[in-house]
């Protein structure tokens, strides 16, 4: 008889919350971790010798971080833990992955993918500059390093990452300059109904505009970038915008935090040729799940943000519902009554991103209008003007014809940080809905891969 | 101003010394390659495609902006690196200054 393997990929929320329930099933799963810890990126530990508390470190989100990295030190023992370890290829019913130069094929029975997200980028002019980071690398740079990003800090985009973010840096001593968000403040009001199913993450949104405002931190919805300054050699000296009435403005600072919500890292889905569906709201191609989280390719599980942005905390809720799913598929029953009463909070859970995509939706028309001059591939410095002759000059139909021609997507990010506007650009040249533009299609490895990577047959 | 990264916290740890291209810089044990480098300078390496000096972005490992060698040559991600003693630092791949001048 052939032993039923389980794969996790990711240690986050989700990733943990699988292996707990898979563990109580009696199964030591793998579970493959990109980090040097457990944790994730939301619940990411500091250092050894770092000394803050939970309650500095993660605010209203302390006792279930606590939980979580809790709940992996239970299990630790219990689990064929690999730690610092890429996994970047799925075939044949096995799992690649690579750690130290070393690749390795893992068989599987079940692949529960807790793959994360990361941040949806927004081209800017001058968003290349040195001292532009992602809002999700502004947040790691103070938990992970209890470092702020510049001595004056301006956060760009939209969603409640951005107003958390500030409020973090904030408490923290750093000097935030701005906040400035795309989108006007009304659109929360439509939202509400939806928020309020979550009546207490709809407050700590209430909390951390308080602690902006009493903090004196000048916060403007409805704004249009114009564009971030500053010079080749030593990077960003300040910030123009257009503000909700119309009026140019124009701010120093010496770093940006941009983002507008996050995107789920769905390359493993991909490979693994599970199927996607285009989700109209977040206009984002997201894979095909049931309930549960099965995705259309046997064997293959999504939970987490890496299925569908639905934050930390139901992260814990579909990692359960996932390695519940992958058990039972493989004849091992779960508690129906425990399934239902996930199935039910997960249900919230979606009711309330809805409403987050009401309150600060993805502003594609400023990605489809980005100017010719700006750089569009931060890998490769391409332009928006670029892409666009590969539409109207090249006669690309799409956005995988679009990246052959012009390198969009081709560069060393993989088309994470270009991938959702590089498909409103080719959209709005075409004239056609961006889901007529396709989504770009995932190659192996997911990560680059050093040259001298050699496969260990042991 | 001379250091990207301001520290607010965290500043009670042991020293570690390493250098970039050549010169002798001092961080923190714990610290990453890039806050290590970013509390020293204003970037960690020059676009290859002309569009000036980078300092990182996600800090996540995915956008492969803070790609740094090793003297000997090996390829860094210094977002997920640790800073530690005796590193030394290239912010140009292995061969560019000689490709430069050929």
């Amino acid at each position: 008889m052939v032993e039923k393997r389980v794969i996790v990929v990711g240690a986050g929320p989700a990733g943990i919350r699988a292996a707990e329930t898979l563990v109580a099933a009696g199964i030591r799963p793998v579970l493959i971790d990109e980090g040097r810890r457990d944790g994730g990126q939301i619940y990411r530990r500091q250092p050894d010798g770092f000394t803050r508390s939970y309650e500095t470190l993660y605010g209203t989100e302390a006792a279930r971080a606590r939980a979580v990295h809790d709940t992996f030190e239970a299990i630790r023992d219990r689990i064929d833990y690999r730690a610092e370890t890429l996994a970047w290829n799925v075939s044949d019913g096995r799992l690649w992955t690579a750690r130290d130069g070393e690749a390795e094929a893992i068989p599987y029975s079940a692949l529960i993918v807790c793959s994360g997200a990361t941040d949806r980028l927004l081209p800017v002019p001058g968003w290349n500059r040195a001292g532009v980071f992602s809002l999700g690398g502004s947040q790691i740079a103070l938990k992970a390093q209890a470092c702020s990003i510049g001595s004056k800090v301006v956060f760009m985009g939209s969603g409640p990452l951005l107003y958390l973010v500030a409020a973090q840096y904030v408490k923290a001593g750093a000097n935030v300059a701005a906040v400035l968000d795309t989108s006007p403040f009304m659109k929360r009001v439509r939202a509400a109904p939806f928020m309020a199913v979550l009546p207490d993450l709809l407050f700590a949104g209430v909390g951390l505009m308080r602690t902006l405002k009493t903090a004196g931190v000048r916060i403007a919805t409805g704004i249009t970038p114009v564009s971030i300054e500053g010079s080749d050699d030593t990077g960003v000296s300040g910030i123009r915008y257009t503000d909700g009435s119309g009026r140019e403005q124009h701010m120093d600072c010496d770093a940006v935090a941009m983002g507008w919500h996050l995107r789920p890292e769905t390359q493993l889905a991909d490979i693994a040729r599970c199927d996607f569906a285009f989700d109209a709201p977040t206009r984002q191609w997201l894979p095909v799940t049931d309930d549960d989280g099965r995705a259309t390719s046997d064997g293959i599980y999504l939970a987490g943000d890496g299925a569908r942005v639905l934050g930390a905390r139901c992260a814990e809720v579909t990692g359960r519902l996932a390695a519940m799913a992958a058990l039972s598929d493989m004849g091992i029953a779960g508690d129906p009554a425990a399934r239902q009463s996930l199935l039910a909070e997960k249900a919230r859970y979606r009711r309330f991103a809805q409403g987050l995509a009401i309150a600060f939706p993805w502003p594609h028309e400023l990605a489809a209008n980005v100017p010719d001059d700006t750089v569009v591939c931060r890998c490769e410095a391409v332009t928006a003007g670029t892409l666009r002759e590969t539409v109207d000059i090249g006669g690309a139909t799409e956005t995988n014809r679009a990246k052959s021609f012009s390198r969009v997507g081709m560069g060393r990010c993989q088309g994470r940080y270009c991938g959702n506007a590089s498909a409103e650009i080719v959209a709005a040249m075409r004239r056609e809905p961006v889901e007529a533009a396709g989504r770009l299609r995932t190659q192996a490895p997911v990560k680059p891969l050093s040259i001298a990577t050699v496969r260990n047959e042991a | 101003m001379t250091a990207r990264f301001q520290r607010l916290a965290e500043t009670d740890r042991a020293e570690v010394r390493f250098t970039v291209d050549g010169t002798p810089l001092s961080a923190l044990a714990g610290d990453s390659l890039l806050t290590a480098m970013l509390t020293n300078g204003l970037s960690v390496r020059a676009s290859e495609f002309g569009d000036g000096n980078r300092a990182g972005f996600c800090l996540m490992a995915a956008c492969q902006d803070c790609w740094v060698w090793t003297e000997a040559g090996t390829r860094l991600r210094a977002c997920s690196t640790l800073a530690e003693d005796g590193l030394a630092i290239s912010t140009q791949q292995p061969g560019a200054a000689w490709l430069k001048n050929a």
